[in-house]
């Protein structure tokens, strides 16, 4: 059996990344993909957990965090969509109408 | 078994009136006008209602969901932000050319994910009652498709959103993985247990949680999107989600730190104490230099966050319910400044320069004397609430023996009546031409709730014993 803590590395590891990609691309589909990553990241964090903790909990909140990305990955695309008819572009530079 | 369902009906009241909302949107005639404002704030007295009768009974539904009295003072709070922003945007939904059903259908939508957190008992729900209010602000932020500004300022508010819900879940997952829990009266006992022990991963997933809901309550260095967002959304939606949306995150930020973090406070108090010290300074200094009466507002409303952090760094029996009672005022307040900002804009022109409101006090005497009360309170200068709303969370935090804190919130309130006086002296002394393009008629129905703001900022600033009081009686309940 795998011990626990290499789940937990390998969860951290795709946070960082999610993270880091929100930060450094630039790209805003790249920019919802990195989120999408962090979300996944801790729902590995708590299937990890709920295995080592025995009982389905964990599992069971993955599927309420994997329904909230989707409505908000929905309403995120949405977004980016009004923003493209705007601008034409998927730069994240390219929206300085407000000051960032 | 109907037993269980006691403590969401104020929930369930104000789902039936956005399901209806959203029905009568769905199966209207093309070109029929349905009053589906009204329909809203039936929703919103019904669950006023129950809220009253739920009091004092400590109502608990599938263990996850508490009608304390604490929960429950928040949700007339919120309850009140409903009603009066379904009053103020009447006459701009059809201004503005929004379409009336998702408007209305989304604020109600909100204010059920908002109440949901401010009564929530487990952190699971509170992450998803912090989604189901975000999602709906989200789209109300950017509801104006043909505003290139509204869409931008969507897509950094969703941006950021999203992105710090992704630590605050992170957050939630190390604190189930300790405790086996995220039911917080069982992670209470846990972290309890163990109140001496310094395992990293207990302050992992403090530091997680604290991040995420510093970036809904917008405290520095967290706010970067609250300007942007704030300027972006129309005026209506704006004052909405700076009062709603900070009165159900503090709510949940009190219940979750306050009862089941409690015993770690020697590890959070001081770190809260930094971003109350930053967010005090920054938001008035920044405040000062803005040109933008919204953007202005913005970062008084960051401000106004830290103020309510010093309650929550102060944490005694006064600090507690200095909180609510200032989020009552402040949640008055600002929603009915930024009604009178909605009220002045047109559908070509938002009119909320400083200068559009030179001399406004010539042209449209009422809304200026309106908005001179409304920044006078959230200056704190009495007899308004928000001079008792201060002076109650700054002698908790003075009793608590915080006085570095205490006197950093004296100064920078003082340099904040300056940036509120600037918008007075525009309205009273300068002369020009005020916001032009502005609609001469005022509608009735918004008047009416800008009345009713005004009076109820007079009621809490000369009589605010009763409601201190409940206050009071509130917070004994869970902490």
């Amino acid at each position: 059996m795998i011990p626990l803590g290499h789940y937990l590395f390998v969860s951290a590891v795709l946070f960082a990344i999610g993270t880091a990609g929100v930060f450094l691309r630039r790209n805003l589909i790249t920019i919802l993909l990195s989120i999408e990553i962090m979300l996944n990241a801790v729902n590995l964090t708590f299937v990890a957990f709920g295995r080592q903790l025995g009982g389905f909990d964990g599992q069971i909140i993955v599927f309420f965090v994997m329904t909230v990305a989707a409505a908000e990955a929905a309403v995120g695309l949405a977004i980016v969509i009004a923003l493209y008819r705007h601008r034409e572009s998927l730069n994240p530079d390219a929206f300085t109408a407000l000051k960032w | 078994m109907m037993e269980s369902f006691t403590a969401v009906v104020p929930m369930l009241c104000v789902t039936v009136a956005a399901l209806a909302v959203m029905g009568a949107e769905a199966f209207r005639a093309r070109g029929e006008n349905l009053p589906v404002g009204g329909l809203g704030i039936v929703g919103l007295v019904g669950a006023a209602a129950a809220s009253v009768l739920l009091w004092d009974r400590n109502a608990v539904s599938f263990g996850v969901i508490k009608a304390d009295n604490f929960g429950l003072f928040v949700t007339m709070v919120l309850l009140l932000v409903g009603v009066l922003t379904i009053m103020l945007s009447a006459p701009v939904v059809g201004r503005d050319g929004l379409p009336k059903g998702d408007y209305y259908a989304l604020v109600l939508f909100s204010i059920v994910g908002m109440i949901m957190m401010a009564t929530a008992n487990d952190l699971l729900v509170v992450f998803i009652a912090l989604e189901i209010l975000s999602i709906a602000v989200y789209v109300l932020t950017g509801i104006r498709r043909d505003d290139p500004q509204a869409a931008e300022a969507a897509f950094k508010y969703f941006l950021l959103g999203a992105f710090s819900s992704a630590f605050f879940l992170y957050g939630i997952a190390f604190t189930y993985g300790l405790s086996g829990s995220t039911r917080l009266d069982r992670v209470g006992a846990y972290l309890a247990a163990q109140s001496l022990s310094d395992d990293p991963l207990i302050l992992i997933a403090l530091g997680l949680l604290l991040v995420g809901f510093a970036f809904k309550i917008s405290a520095v260095p967290f706010h970067m999107w609250t300007p942007d967002a704030y300027e972006g959304a129309p005026a209506i939606v704006t004052g909405f989600m700076s009062t709603g949306v900070k009165a159900a995150a503090f709510a949940a930020f009190a219940r979750v730190f306050l009862s089941a973090f409690e015993p770690f406070s020697g590890d959070w108090a001081p770190v809260v104490w930094l971003l109350a010290a930053a967010t005090m300074v920054l938001g008035t200094f920044v405040g000062v230099a803005q040109s933008n009466l919204k953007r202005m507002l913005a970062y008084s409303s960051i401000a106004h966050g830290g103020y309510l952090l010093v309650g929550l760094v102060a944490a005694n029996e006064v600090g507690k319910a200095a909180i609510l009672f200032y989020l009552l005022a402040y949640a008055v307040t600002n929603l009915a400044a930024f009604g009178v900002i909605a009220l002045l804009g047109a559908r070509e022109a938002a009119n909320d320069e400083l200068r559009d409101y030179a001399g406004l006090w010539h042209t449209r005497p009422a809304l200026a004397a309106l908005m001179t009360v409304c920044m006078l309170s959230l200056g704190g200068l009495p007899p308004t609430a928000g001079f008792i709303g201060k002076w109650y969370i700054f002698s908790a935090a003075v009793g608590a023996g915080y006085y570095g804190l205490a006197i950093i919130g004296v100064l920078t309130s003082v340099v904040s009546v300056f940036f509120y006086l600037r918008v007075v002296v525009m309205m009273y002394m300068a002369d020009g031409p005020a916001a032009t393009s502005a609609p001469v008629e005022t509608p009735r129905v918004a008047l009416a709730a800008l009345a009713a703001a005004v009076a109820v900022i007079f009621y809490l600033g000369v009589l605010p014993a009763r409601i201190l009081d409940l206050a009071v009686a509130s917070v004994a309940t869970i902490f």
